[in-house]
């Protein structure tokens, strides 16, 4: 892959006067010196570099060892299987994007900052927030600079308060962000009945020294928070700020965070128009209401909208970059340099490809086929559907208690028979039995609910 | 200047400003008839539900297509050309990689899967987390973290938790860091909890060690350094550093961005180094994506943390880490346990560049590993020698010395003489169909131009790229006036950078725009 060949490397060697390439490395003191038989005898796929097709054929052969599933997994918990458009992914193959640097030349790049600056705004209108950055690495170290911003805005400020019902993947980011920063988290309780954060447990734990109350909607397990906007009024006569984070699919459907007061808005980006990829990357959505106090404590990298320096066209810029890391060092809002462009970019042509109809029809989608296999679910002898009274979105906990089963056999069966089920609660909420998380999304078809509640039956009653 | 690169230009309206009312791009899997009557009503309470429509464009998929592809025309990456930014290594992403990340039996993997359904795909990212440590002389690699800046707050993590097992965070409070050294080193020790404390760089280019002597003591909870420097220079005396730091039980924190220069010649390990962090989509390929997504490894040695309660390094590790049970050859991912810093984003890693990283590899192989640093190195030493004499250029600090993956120049000359900057220079390369290097960066040279070539380029663009910086400086020295009005050859020429930022007309989102040309003020 060196763009190279013998006489290249001779005639460079003589115009620099050496002999031996090893003369470039001379400064490299000799007991650091890694020997080039010791090299080449690690295990690093050695020695001889493999043809573009040996390579694929070494790739294809291991990936042939996952399992084939009957039906896409019932998985959700932050993470989202829905159909990508052709569209998306050839506009983010394109090698003028995909293989572009930041864009620190904004000249050459206006295409790229135009992009990002439509993320940026297609974004904001979803999220009905004003201003929203050009991405974080995922909804959960979104959440956490979001509450560490918090902390700088409300600074003196000690506490923050997260739900029992946050994404237990989300809050273990949270604590491993916040932990040298000397802050309590305090945890709300969830209404055993509505599902929703319990406003009464809230108001009992809010007080002068609290920085943030964040909320999820929908909550890890699927409950619709309706008494969002109540949440937000009882953090703001305290003064703190209202965090709050979606699951930007619902927002078809559902009141986006600006509508229900919130100061910043995290969420993830991946359900619109990216692949799970076992992870990554995803994309973290974090959005504030305008405000400069907040703006200039925002982290991220943000595009603006400007002209040239003659003024006869459109141009873009990387704007406020004396919050980053590259110009203000230790003092910045935040370390973050590389994010998820691309993936930003991404959600960017899915959304206008979307367009406001076609949100509210996908979110319908979600919620038709959710309902219909809760109802399905329901009929099968021994297992109970948790609903909440307020209800839920697309994802909801199904518990085996009755059937005589524990989650595990559950599971095993199911997988047994090529179905993937949801994400086992045991380890999460142990209160709910054995329980896991269904989640459901406008891939799985009426036939794969199908599929899914056979196999039940079969794994149940055998 | 004569010249034959022109980029294109469109007159592009916003996404926003395109599409008529009723339009679609896509159209929506609708549930049938049947699964509608069986819900029956929608039963989301009425104060939840969203009131207004968001005010998305409608526009059908040929305009959406149409649209973006016209932006990727007004776009540039290594595809199109060198794109020499210094510390970003910026190379050609061999496009296997590609194929492998949008295979279905990658793409579309839940995070949360049983194990037992992705076998293969944990083999691989198995053999990835073993060949990174071998690659940089460590013991225990985590695949977790999402970019370079996300390892490094990763390091600093696991320096704190090491600090704070032993029970000396109390007193070890401070991380060292060159002043030659990223921004987010600084940012991301500062995340941490820790006080940053810079050291200088003498003129041979390495640390001063006298002034590195007089700040090690007590409370120094660590040191952070690539090596090779953003100077491209090997730091001769990283015997003697690291002696002074583990002399005082502090942690030395290697920051990747640099090997490159140093690939099969030495490792971080083998230096002395506790930790590591690993860009894939620097030294292995993975492409950019104009800003990410990356993927940064963490690798370490393994070192004692509490010999009584069994605790090492490895065990600070976040994430999951992907493990081999040989008695029933099954992969499973292990982790975050009780001792590991936890989760830095939610779910395993950032796999799709982490596997274009693993197609890069086994594409070269150790020896076609060792050839691209030499390849590198060659390459920037050819570029270093063209310009050494170059009227209006200075290559400061090192004089004498061979560079590594990259070389730092200054226009100081050029712009003390002519009045034309290091931007001027930039915009002029620009006009070339060349990308710039990184400027203004190390902050320890004045009119920096970073330039990193990597092993992609070919001699002839190198020579190309020194002959244009050098008519640069000849066209400074006739006409200084005429460098100012570069770009002339780019989509578009140079963007008004206050308006940008000034309160008045700072447009972060189309809604704001709106709301400000409406109003003509601020809210």
């Amino acid at each position: 892959m060196p763009n190279s060949t013998r006489e290249y490397i001779e005639k460079i060697m003589k115009k620099l006067g050496i002999r031996d390439i090893e003369e470039l490395f001379n400064d490299i003191p000799g007991d650091m010196r890694i020997d080039r038989d010791v090299w080449d005898g690690l295990e690093i796929r050695l020695g001889r570099p493999l043809s573009e097709y040996e390579a694929w054929r070494y790739i294809d052969g291991r990936l042939s060892k996952n399992k084939k599933l009957k039906t896409p997994p019932f998985l959700g918990a932050g993470v989202y299987l829905h159909y990508v458009p052709a569209v998306v992914k050839h506009i983010i193959s394109r090698g003028e994007f995909l293989t572009a640097y930041t864009p620190y030349q904004p000249e050459i790049s206006t295409g790229l900052m135009q992009a990002l600056f439509e993320y940026q705004s297609l974004m904001a209108e979803l999220l009905d927030m004003d201003i929203v950055n050009a991405s974080m690495y995922d909804w959960g170290s979104a959440a956490a600079e979001a509450l560490l911003m918090a902390l700088r805005v409300k600074r003196g400020r000690r506490k923050i308060i997260v739900p029992e019902t946050m994404n237990p993947f989300h809050r273990r980011v949270v604590e491993a962000y916040l932990e040298p920063h000397d802050v309590v988290i305090e945890t709300v309780r969830y209404d055993r009945v509505s599902g929703g954060v319990d406003l009464e447990d809230l108001k009992e734990k809010i007080d002068g020294d609290t920085a943030a109350v964040y909320l999820q909607n929908p909550n890890f397990l699927g409950a619709i928070e309706a008494d969002a906007k109540e949440a937000g009024e009882i953090a703001h006569e305290k003064g703190a700020l209202y965090i709050m984070g979606v699951y930007p699919v619902s927002l078809g459907i559902l009141a986006p965070p600006g509508e229900l007061g919130a100061d910043i808005a995290v969420g993830e980006g991946q359900p619109l128009g990216l692949p799970p990829s076992f992870g990554g990357p995803l994309l973290g959505i974090f959005a504030i209401r305008y405000d400069r106090k907040l703006l200039r404590q925002m982290p991220g990298r943000l595009i603006g909208l400007t002209t040239t320096k003659d003024g006869s066209r459109r141009a873009f810029a990387m704007i406020l970059q004396t919050r980053e890391q590259h110009i203000r060092r230790a003092k910045a809002t935040s370390n973050i340099c590389t994010n998820e462009a691309l993936s930003a970019i991404a959600v960017a042509v899915y959304l206008s490809l979307l367009g406001p109809e076609g949100l509210r029809e996908l979110a319908k989608a979600n919620y038709y086929i959710a309902h219909y296999a809760s109802k399905k679910l329901s009929e099968i002898d021994g297992v109970d559907i948790i609903h909440f009274r307020y209800d839920f979105f697309n994802e909801f906990p199904v518990r085996f208690d009755k059937t005589g089963k524990n989650i595990t056999e559950i599971h095993r069966g199911l997988l047994d028979r090529g179905i993937h089920g949801g994400l086992m609660l045991k380890n999460y909420y142990p209160e709910l039995g054995e329980a896991a998380l269904y989640a459901f999304t406008e891939i799985h078809t009426k036939e794969d609910i199908d599929l899914l509640v056979e196999a039940l039956k079969e794994v149940v009653e055998g | 200047m004569n010249n034959s690169f022109k980029q294109a230009y469109w007159d592009e309206p916003l996404i926003f400003e395109l599409g008529s009312r009723g339009r679609r791009g896509y159209i929506v899997p609708e549930p049938g008839e049947d699964v509608k009557r069986a819900v029956g009503e929608i039963g989301i309470p009425e104060r939840i539900r969203r009131k207004k429509k968001p005010q998305l464009p409608e526009v059908s998929e040929v305009e959406v297509t149409r649209h973006y592809t016209r932006l990727t025309e007004m776009s540039y990456g290594v595809d199109n050309g060198p794109v020499p930014l210094g510390s970003c290594t910026m190379k050609y992403n061999p496009r296997l990689g590609w194929e492998v990340v949008s295979d279905r039996r990658v793409s579309w993997i839940h995070p949360l899967q049983d194990e037992d359904t992705i076998q293969g795909l944990l083999e691989l990212l198995y053999n990835l987390q073993r060949w990174l440590a071998n690659i940089v002389g460590m013991d225990k690699c985590t695949l977790h973290p999402a970019a370079g800046a996300h390892g490094e707050l990763t390091g600093m993590l696991i320096t704190r938790k090491y600090h704070v097992l032993r029970g000396q965070i109390g007193v070890k409070r401070e991380i060292i860091i060159p002043d030659s050294a990223h921004g987010t080193n600084p940012a991301s020790a500062s995340m941490a909890g820790f006080t940053v404390v810079e050291v200088p760089s003498s003129s041979d280019g390495n640390i001063d060690l006298d002034a590195l002597r007089s700040v090690v003591g007590d409370s120094t909870a660590g040191l952070m350094i690539t090596n090779p420097s953003t100077l491209g220079l090997f730091e001769e005396n990283i015997g003697e550093i690291v002696e002074l730091i583990h002399g005082v039980d502090g942690l030395l924190y290697y920051d990747g961005a640099n090997l490159n220069g140093i690939m099969g010649y030495t490792r971080p390990g083998d230096m002395g180094f506790d930790i590591a962090h690993i860009n894939i989509h620097k030294t292995f390929g993975s492409p950019h994506g104009g800003g990410g997504p990356g993927a940064g490894p963490v690798c370490v040695k393994d070192r004692i943390v509490d010999d009584e309660r069994g605790i090492r390094l490895g065990d600070l590790l976040p994430g999951y880490i992907v493990e081999y049970d040989e008695d029933r050859d099954r992969y499973y991912l292990k982790g975050p346990g009780e001792y590991s810093i936890g989760l830095l984003k939610a779910f395993f890693g950032n796999t799709g560049p982490l596997l274009w990283g693993l197609t890069y590899i086994l594409m070269l192989g150790s020896r076609g590993l060792r050839m691209v640093t030499e390849q590198a190195v060659l390459n920037t030493n050819y570029f270093k020698k063209l310009m050494e004499d170059a009227r209006g250029y200075d290559i400061p600090y090192g004089r004498g010395r061979w560079r590594k993956h990259e070389v730092v120049l200054s226009a100081k000359p050029l712009y003390d003489e002519t009045g034309v900057s290091a931007l001027d220079v930039a915009k002029g390369l620009l006009d070339h169909g060349f990308y710039a290097p990184t400027i203004y960066f190390p902050l320890i040279v004045e009119e920096a131009l970073m330039t990193e070539f990597t092993e992609s380029e070919k001699l002839e663009n190198i020579e190309k790229y020194a002959d244009i910086l050098k008519r640069i400086a000849d066209t400074a020295y006739r006409d200084p006036e005429e460098p100012h009005k570069w770009p002339r050859n780019t989509s578009v020429g140079r963007i008004d950078e206050v308006k940008a930022n000034h309160p008045k007309t700072l447009a972060p989102t189309w809604r704001i725009y709106l709301m400000k040309s409406k109003h003509g003020e601020e809210k």
